[in-house]
């Protein structure tokens, strides 16, 4: 954007660069000479010109995605204020902004379990995820042959639907048949074959293990890039200090992946909070309290109990968290200037 | 180091000597590096693998047979069977029919859109441009829980079977492929923000000196996205699609919500693999053999665009 930018100030009579970008204002060029008034007017409609033959494009999509994003969620707050619990239209009777939905929210313990919960998932599996990433990056970064058909074997679980690897994960932690009590017993570990989804303990566990392995490899993904990115002197300058391979990564390395980071982490939350299809698939409506996210407890109680306006406000709460993650992210971005 | 005897200190071993144990603990560490590599590589594969070889089992022989083994001679006699695919192909042989015509126009028109919408937003200097960018790329980090009760309800008042006949005079389509066109409009303004990012990480790299160029040719706006930008967008377009075919093809939640009962008829097939399990006996061949029948699209993607779709997830 910014070479664009550049090009056309350079380009484009009356907006040169030096000169104040303040439209509609004759402009005193920093060299000291006066444009003159006809140069300007041309600058001027130019860029209106090129600002209005660009409406017809950004415009449709913006009210689109703007429509069903912005819109939607308006909309959704207003349902949450109602006590909605209709087949068809909410009968908008706001009272007063009580917040009646809110207040019912704080005092459902099976509220705060799903809040526990999700913050749980989000941490654990966003770190984990992290991690395991980064370790993958290094590994694959070390000059290997047959780079690529590491990485592509990693990152293949990604293609797949939620629905697909929740199939086969319930699967794979069946307590007869599947594979890992299977391999346990194999081994002789019977003791530690457990009913890893149905028993509470080890619920939510077994299912961020599930995510890990489904999306740790978008983790390498971003990691290798951002490895890729770090100059080979940086590289040589810790090995000529004497630095040891753990200590340069941790005192050298590591710093300087801060941006992919940042970028992998927030996309991992987004994955997080799109958990609820693969929790959907693996235990229905209901994950009972040990497994139980916002989600899960906006869509049961909006679709199977139809409490509209109850289901709106626990998804506003929802927005709320993701809200509070993304925004210093965005503001950040913001500031560098990469928006 | 054993085969270098009364060498303590490099002092001591002649030249030859420290260049073989260097190249003796390289080795030895390139082992160990790729012993772990492949142990990811089953780590990463070992559910798929297993599921395929249920895939191809009876019930009863999956229940008595390694997981991982397949159930022909010499790890097992008897139990192969392509039963399973048979069943899970002919249930979700609709389910997959509804995926194509929901996927292939909700991933063209996201991708379009996202790029004509980069393209605008990119080209112009206007001083809430920043507004609008930022606007667009939140929508990406939007909890698809906060849109779903107005999402249901606005599909629930809106006949969209009525409204196309109504402003453009269409007949009356089946109930079923007007389902699908709610879909695909949902698909479409949710693919939008992370369509307009891809692009617009892209259309910031393009050169500006050809825009110019063509600029001061007199060429409109429209004129150089069609001629200059749009020939120049092809790698973009191939990893926006990769990674918009793959999202709408997997998703879950939207046709939970829009479709009306559970989908019926206009179910895509991740619904149609979800109610596979029916009743109480859950047959695990069946569902192995249609999870991967309905995965086999995005997993074909993947194998022949797996750097493309890299490239498309890491943006």
């Amino acid at each position: 954007m910014q070479r664009i930018r550049d090009t056309l100030k350079r380009l484009t009579p009356g907006k040169e660069a030096g000169e104040s970008e303040v439209e509609g204002q004759s402009t005193v060029r920093t060299d000291g000479g006066v444009v003159s008034e006809t140069e300007t007017e041309r600058g001027q409609s130019l860029v209106s010109r090129d600002f209005l033959q660009s409406i017809p494009f950004w415009l449709p999509p913006f009210l689109l995605m703007g429509f069903f994003v912005y819109g939607a969620i308006g909309w959704n707050f207003v349902i949450s204020l109602t006590d909605f619990s209709g087949l068809l239209l909410p009968e908008y009777k706001i009272s007063a902004f009580d917040f009646e939905m809110y207040r019912q929210a704080l005092n459902d313990p099976t509220f705060w379990t799903a809040a526990r919960n999700t913050l749980v998932l989000l941490v654990a599996f966003t770190g984990l995820c992290l991690v395991f990433g980064m370790g993958l990056a290094i590994l694959v970064d070390q000059e290997i042959r047959f780079e690529n058909t590491f990485r592509t074997i990693y990152l293949l679980p990604m293609s797949l639907s939620f629905v697909v690897t929740a199939k086969f994960w319930a699967w794979m932690y069946n307590f007869k048949i599947g594979m890992i009590n299977v391999t346990l017993r194999q081994f002789g570990l019977d003791f530690l074959a457990m009913q890893w989804i149905s028993n509470p303990d080890t619920k939510l566990a077994a299912v961020i293990f599930a995510l890990i392995w489904q999306f740790s490899g978008y983790a390498m993904v971003v990691y290798l890039a951002g490895l890729r990115a770090i100059p080979d002197a940086h590289y040589e300058a810790a090995r000529v200090d004497g630095a040891s391979t753990l200590k340069m990564y941790w005192r050298v390395i590591l710093p300087q992946l801060r941006a992919s980071t940042m970028s992998a982490a927030v996309v991992l939350m987004v994955f997080a909070l799109k958990a609820f299809d693969f929790l959907y698939v693996m235990f229905g409506n209901n994950p009972g309290p040990a497994a139980d996210i916002l989600a899960t407890m906006m869509f049961r109680e909006a679709f199977g109990s139809n409490n509209w306006a109850y289901g709106s406000a626990i998804a506003i709460v929802l927005f709320l968290m993701a809200l509070a993650v993304v925004a210093p992210y965005l503001y950040a971005e913001y500031r560098r200037g990469e928006l | 180091m054993s085969s270098a005897p009364a060498s303590p200190t490099p002092e001591n071993q002649s030249r030859r000597e420290q260049v073989e144990n260097a190249v003796r603990n390289a080795d030895r560490s390139r082992v160990a590096l790729y012993g772990v590599l492949v142990a990811l590589v089953g780590f990463y594969l070992a559910p798929l693998e297993a599921g395929l070889m249920t895939a191809f089992k009876t019930t009863n022989a999956f229940n008595t047979t390694s997981p991982f083994l397949p159930a022909i001679w010499p790890f097992a006699s008897g139990g192969f069977t392509t039963g399973p695919w048979q069943t899970a192909f002919d249930t979700l042989w609709n389910g997959l029919v509804n995926s194509m015509l929901l996927a292939v126009p909700a991933t063209i028109l996201s991708a379009g859109l996202g790029s004509i919408a980069a393209y605008g937003v990119t080209t112009i200097d206007w001083k809430y441009q920043t507004l609008i960018v930022a606007l667009f790329v939140a929508g990406i980090f939007i909890p698809y829980q906060a849109v779903l009760v107005p999402l249901s309800r606005l599909f629930a008042i809106v006949n969209t079977q009525e409204l196309l006949g109504f402003l453009w005079g269409l007949p009356l389509m089946h109930e079923h492929y007007a389902s699908i066109i709610n879909l695909i409009v949902a698909h479409v303004a949710y693919g939008i923000p992370i369509t307009f990012l891809l692009f617009r990480g892209y259309y910031q790299t393009l050169s500006g000196e050809m825009i110019e160029a063509a600029r001061l040719d007199g060429a409109s706006v429209f004129s150089i996205y069609r001629n200059v930008v749009l020939p120049l967008s092809k790698p973009m377009f191939a990893v926006t699609l990769i990674y918009q075919f793959t999202q709408i093809w997997n998703d879950l939640l939207f046709a939970l919500v829009i479709l009306p009962s559970g989908g019926g008829a206009a179910a895509p097939v991740t619904i149609a693999l979800n109610s596979l399990s029916g009743g109480i006996i859950t047959s695990f061949n069946t569902q192995m053999a249609g999870a991967f029948v309905a995965a086999l699209p995005t997993l074909v993607v993947y194998v022949l665009f797996g750097e493309q779709f890299a490239k498309g997830v890491a943006g």
